[in-house]
């Protein structure tokens, strides 16, 4: 199958480079205009990952750095499909996603919070998509955490999302929240988003029906893709 | 009324944030976790043509370098085929290319390298061939949509002078942001290639 060309990102619903109460975008915002470009076959194009790539416990965050114990929190399993903007799952994909514990410490040498390390808990997973577009996961929730913007700022509990697609113009990293957080109206990396549907979407629902008795919360977390365009006429992709 | 198309918004991006490492480059953060972590190597034992190195600093508006960026790397082999299935030509790509790779900046100075073979011209758009040429995606804390760029090299300029991207730049004086400069260091190509995010010869990104 050879691929056809990507509909045009819609920037609106995307935070633009700068804004200024996310104070480090201020100097790290390109100044010019992006320069437009019509899809080619370097962005239609994309890395493939298979099986062979990942580990057997690569999506259980519960097990997959457990030293003699399981990690400190509430439980979760989070759980979604990775579709384009037509509707159609994305088979097959790379998910990877990155949080801290349920302190809202990291696990990373730059992360000096007060909070302690969970010496269980690593933090990071990755799977593929299924035929249907599905993937899920089982971590712990993450705590918030305070970060230096203004003095007293704290993110909002939240999971990092990696995301893939078919072609390198799709490429995503985005961040999935919980519902009923009341640090969400008050985060300025969320209210980037100048568009309130953008940032709803952003949102997890809690999903009950998909928790497990006496175990595990559920949150559901769908991500949208670019769409390709379907050839209802010849492009001119390959020559006139 | 007019009835709704029924398409679906893509997820809006987020910052990747100051600990992306623990994601995408967890040994980086200081933990292994991962038996196999991904986008170490970027062109595989087997491919075919020159092997290259590339270094470079990301900087920001007060030119200052960036000491947590990821940036990941998509290319075509030498021959100009992308491993990729949306390629035609994918089934000829050498075992073990995956054109694709994962670098990060050092902790202390802001200085990235890779190493991976010189790219072959692509198609473009009716037939027109591209220059060879990386592509470049931008992320960390502070950028809340993955920046696109593409690296090109000093020695195609007959290539690059013909490139269908770097001739929609219209100011000739930004082109030189996107051209990477060889050098010949220990018998291998090296090519230096700093970006700037803000100001004073700011780096072309491109809405792909
Ligand atoms: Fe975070």
């Amino acid at each position: 199958m050879t691929g056809s060309e990507f509909f045009q990102r819609d920037r609106t619903l995307h935070p633009p480079a700068l804004t200024p109460n996310y104070k480090t975008s201020v100097k790290r915002s390109p100044q010019h205009a992006l320069l437009s470009l019509e899809c080619s076959m370097s962005e239609m194009t994309g890395p493939r990952f298979g099986h062979g790539d990942l580990g057997p416990l690569d999506n259980d965050l519960i097990r997959n750095y457990a030293h003699g114990g399981e990690p400190v929190g509430e439980r979760i399993v989070v759980h979604g499909r990775v579709l384009d903007e037509t509707g159609r799952p994305v088979p097959g994909t790379l998910v990877e996603f990155w949080q801290a514990n349920a302190g809202g410490r990291y696990r990373h040498k730059k992360d000096t919070y007060l909070a302690p390390i969970d010496p269980n808990f690593g933090g990071c997973g990755r799977t593929l998509t299924d035929a249907e577009g599905r993937y899920h996961f089982r971590t712990v929730k993450p705590g918030a955490y305070p970060w230096r913007n203004w003095v007293n700022n704290w993110r909002p509990a939240h999971i990092h999302f990696s995301v893939f697609g078919t072609g390198f113009a799709q490429r995503l990293i985005t961040q999935m929240y919980f519902e009923g957080d009341p640090l969400i109206p008050h985060c300025p990396i969320l209210a980037a988003i100048p568009d309130r549907e953008a940032l709803a979407q952003l949102i997890a629902p809690l999903d009950l029906n998909a928790s497990i008795p006496l175990d595990s919360l559920a949150y559901k977390f769908d991500i949208v893709l670019r769409g390709r365009r379907s050839t209802l006429f010849e492009n001119r992709l390959e020559g006139n | 009324m007019v009835q709704p198309l029924d398409y679906i918004r893509e997820t809006a991006s987020q910052t990747a944030g100051p600990y992306v490492h623990i994601g995408l480059a967890p040994g980086a953060a200081g933990f292994a976790i991962f038996e196999n972590e991904l986008g170490r190597d970027i062109a595989g034992p087997n491919a075919a043509g020159e092997r290259i190195r590339v270094e470079g600093r990301v900087f920001d508006g007060t030119g200052a370098p960036l000491r947590d960026v990821l940036i990941e790397v998509w290319q075509a082999n030498a021959a100009g085929i992308h491993a990729s299935p949306e390629d035609p030509r994918h089934g000829e790509v050498e075992e073990g290319f995956r054109g694709w790779g994962r670098v990060i900046s050092d902790f202390d100075t802001g200085r990235f390298a890779f190493e991976t073979v010189k790219p072959g011209a692509v198609p473009g758009r009716g037939g027109k061939p591209m220059a060879p040429h990386l592509n470049l995606w931008i992320v960390a804390r502070g950028i809340n949509i993955g920046l696109s760029t593409r690296m090109y090299f000093s020695d195609e300029p007959v290539a690059n002078a013909a490139d269908p991207v770097l001739g929609l730049i219209e100011n000739p004086a930004r082109w030189p942001t996107l051209i990477a400069a060889r050098e010949e260091r220990d018998g291998m190509a090296l090519y230096r290639f700093d970006i700037r995010l803000q100001g004073e010869n700011e780096t072309v990104f491109f809405d792909v």
